[in-house]
């Protein structure tokens, strides 16, 4: 009797280290994918036309923070201070490589993180930021201010219209998803087909634009759907101010979106207010992605892609998804970044077209070795 | 002690009404069974009771409080909940299923003492090899005892159970109705269980509910309850309705030929 219970004492002693290794091999890969994004975007700031070598390149960066923090206190006299002297290489770094590369990272967190969340709450491996109609949305906000010059404010600078259009078209689309599932109900049923109506919807008056529209423009509005990485320090500022306080309260449900895994029925009995949560969840994720895309445009699959890796190697507990497929896919959207920058050098290709073509092999693999359902 | 009493209870789907003036009491530590065939209101009553579903009449009182004055979590802390086994499941390990049922105690963080009570919760239900697989690949049997794991987890009062065994095979379904009837007893847990064989029902519950078109036909205790008469105006079903051990078996011999029941 004695030597059972010793038995079972150390059977559940090894089960309870093999647990902690199993949540340290997950920590692993979020520290790691911090790495990657340092090392992602240690080399894209080497790379461009103007030739500027490695050592140069982390010195430029080095001493330019420092300037900033206590020199000038602030970016833009930095970069005034760069122009004026002349000083190209520090130039080039400062305004025109790092902005995308920062950019990129906060634009691959935001759509990492969005796409677990959409993934989470419509319990759907395929589901994406974009599933509930936000780019198109998004689209047509940019199409309306290129082509027809039309916008909720009055500007002269034809970016800035296009900026705000495809926030405010963006958070619109996702409050008559809100609406729509106050008024029915909040099941995932329910919002990929309000998203679905959505999705046409912006989709048709776009066409529409484009129809009327001359050729330029609407070849104009064509390239903003790609995605690009293209943004300025100000730009950069509010897209973080957006986004950062999103990501604290999304960490904070993850243990709910966890639950609703096993269903509604289950999760309400453990609790969770399983529509109110999907409702909140859904939007600060539409806020996580219009904070970025109205700068960037909708750069497709790292809100797909980057969860589904992450969930292949770390499997689905969103405590570590979410946060790992945030880290993961800004690496993600810098590498994709830098094969846009250096495949026909000197001329740069949109981002999302690269980030389209790596949904391509990503499905093949899935298709072909996938044994069980995944997700 | 009357540990729940449900009284008076209605609730439709839309305008088909499923529960019709139930009204029964739970004594504190019975198990209770509710039988009756598909379509009598079983699943539906028993979620209406942990407030899945709301009724629309009628009150559900739980230690002489009613269930709608709690909040979710309040009633997360107090009833567990075991679906029947043919919802989605999705990819996860059996360790962080059991996990989930710990929801209802958490902080925002996940601590030391919520790890030891599912360690603890698998090492009652003997399922420590089980502990790190994927939930997916294993057997029917396997899933169940997980979702009790889940629901004991929660350290809950009352354990309320969906056709527990429906899709089991004999051993594994005598496999869960020991580990439900081990598990009540040693933890002082009231039980409430719809069950789909009646067999299982007569010798593992301490008393039966018979439930018949949305409305209760019959309860006492298993004899009083599963007798040829009852069997053949409910089910609409001829049966022999035997004795072993103290308690009835019963043997279904061929549908009757007269008779009213639901489909």
């Amino acid at each position: 009797m004695g030597n059972e219970t010793a038995s079972i004492r150390k059977e559940m002693e090894r089960l309870s280290d093999e647990y902690k290794r199993f949540v340290g091999r997950k920590i692993s890969f979020i520290v790691t994918s911090v790495l990657l994004i340092f090392i992602t975007a240690g080399v894209s700031v080497t790379l461009g036309p103007y030739d500027i070598s490695f050592i140069d390149a982390y010195s430029i960066i080095f001493q330019g923070m420092h300037d900033i923090i206590f020199r000038f206190h602030n970016i833009y006299a930095f970069i005034q201070f760069l122009d004026e002297n002349y000083m190209v290489k520090e130039w080039v770094i400062w305004q025109q490589r790092l902005p995308p590369i920062v950019m990129g990272v906060i634009a691959g967190i935001s759509l990492g993180i969005a796409g677990a969340e959409m993934q989470g709450i419509l319990r759907n491996p395929l589901a994406s930021p974009y599933t509930l109609g936000i780019s198109s949305a998004a689209v047509f906000g940019a199409a309306l201010a290129i082509i027809i010059n039309l916008s909720i404010v009055r500007a002269a600078d034809e970016r800035f219209l296009i900026v705000v259009n495809a926030f405010f078209f963006a958070i619109l689309s996702s409050s008559l998803i809100y609406g729509i599932s106050k008024m029915k109900n909040a099941t995932p049923e329910t919002m990929i087909l309000a998203g679905i109506a959505i999705t046409y919807l912006f989709m048709a008056l776009t066409q529409l634009l484009k129809y009327f529209a001359p050729a330029e423009e609407v070849k104009e509005t064509v390239v903003w759907s790609f995605g690009a990485l293209s943004a300025n320090w100000s730009e950069i500022l509010i897209s973080f101010v957006i986004v950062l306080p999103c990501v604290p309260v999304l960490m904070l449900k993850v243990w709910d979106l966890n639950v609703m895994s096993a269903g509604d029925e289950v999760a309400k009995s453990l609790g969770v207010d399983v529509e109110r949560t999907r409702q909140l969840c859904f939007f600060l994720s539409s806020f996580l992605t219009a904070g970025t895309v109205c700068f960037t445009g909708p750069i497709s699959f790292i809100g797909l892609v980057s969860p589904h890796i992450c969930r292949m190697v770390i499997g689905a507990d969103n405590r570590f998804l979410v946060p790992a497929s945030g880290l993961f896919g800004a690496a993600l959207l810098i590498a994709a970044d830098t094969v846009a920058k250096i495949v026909i050098s000197p001329v740069i290709i949109p981002v999302g077209i690269i980030t389209a073509f790596m949904g391509v092999p990503l499905f093949l693999y899935l298709i072909l070795r996938r044994s069980r359902e995944y997700w | 002690m009357v540990k729940l009493r449900i009284k008076d209870v209605e609730f439709s789907y839309g305008s088909n009404p499923v529960l019709e003036g139930v009204s029964f009491d739970v004594n504190d530590g019975e198990i209770l069974g509710i039988i009756g065939p598909n379509g009598a209101g079983k699943s539906t009553l028993l979620r209406c009771m942990n407030r899945i579903l709301k009724v629309r009449k009628g009150v559900i009182m739980i230690d002489g409080r009613n269930i709608s004055d709690f909040n979710r979590i309040e009633l997360a802390r107090i009833m567990g909940y075991v679906p029947q086994s043919t919802h989605q499941i999705f990819p996860n390990t059996v360790f962080d299923t059991i996990l989930m049922g710990r929801r209802p105690h958490l902080g925002w963080k996940c601590g030391e003492i919520d790890i030891k009570k599912v360690l603890e919760t698998i090492e009652m239900l003997n399922i420590v090899d089980l502990a790190m697989r994927d939930i997916t690949e294993l057997s029917g049997g396997q899933q169940q005892k997980v979702f009790i794991a889940r629901a004991l987890a929660q350290e809950p009062e009352v354990l309320i159970l969906d056709e527990p065994t429906s899709n089991l095979d004999i051993k594994h379904q005598l496999e869960v109705m020991n580990i439900i009837s081990k598990i009540v007893k040693e933890r002082g847990i009231t039980a409430v269980m719809a069950v789909h064989d009646l067999n299982l029902a007569s010798r593992y519950v301490d008393r039966i509910i018979m439930m018949h078109a949305g409305k209760i036909f019959a309860v006492g205790n298993p004899s009083d309850v599963l007798t040829e008469e009852n069997i053949r105006k409910v089910y609409g079903v001829e049966a022999i309705v035997g004795e072993h051990d103290g308690r009835p078996f019963i043997l279904p011999i061929r549908p009757a030929d007269t008779g009213t029941h639901d489909s």
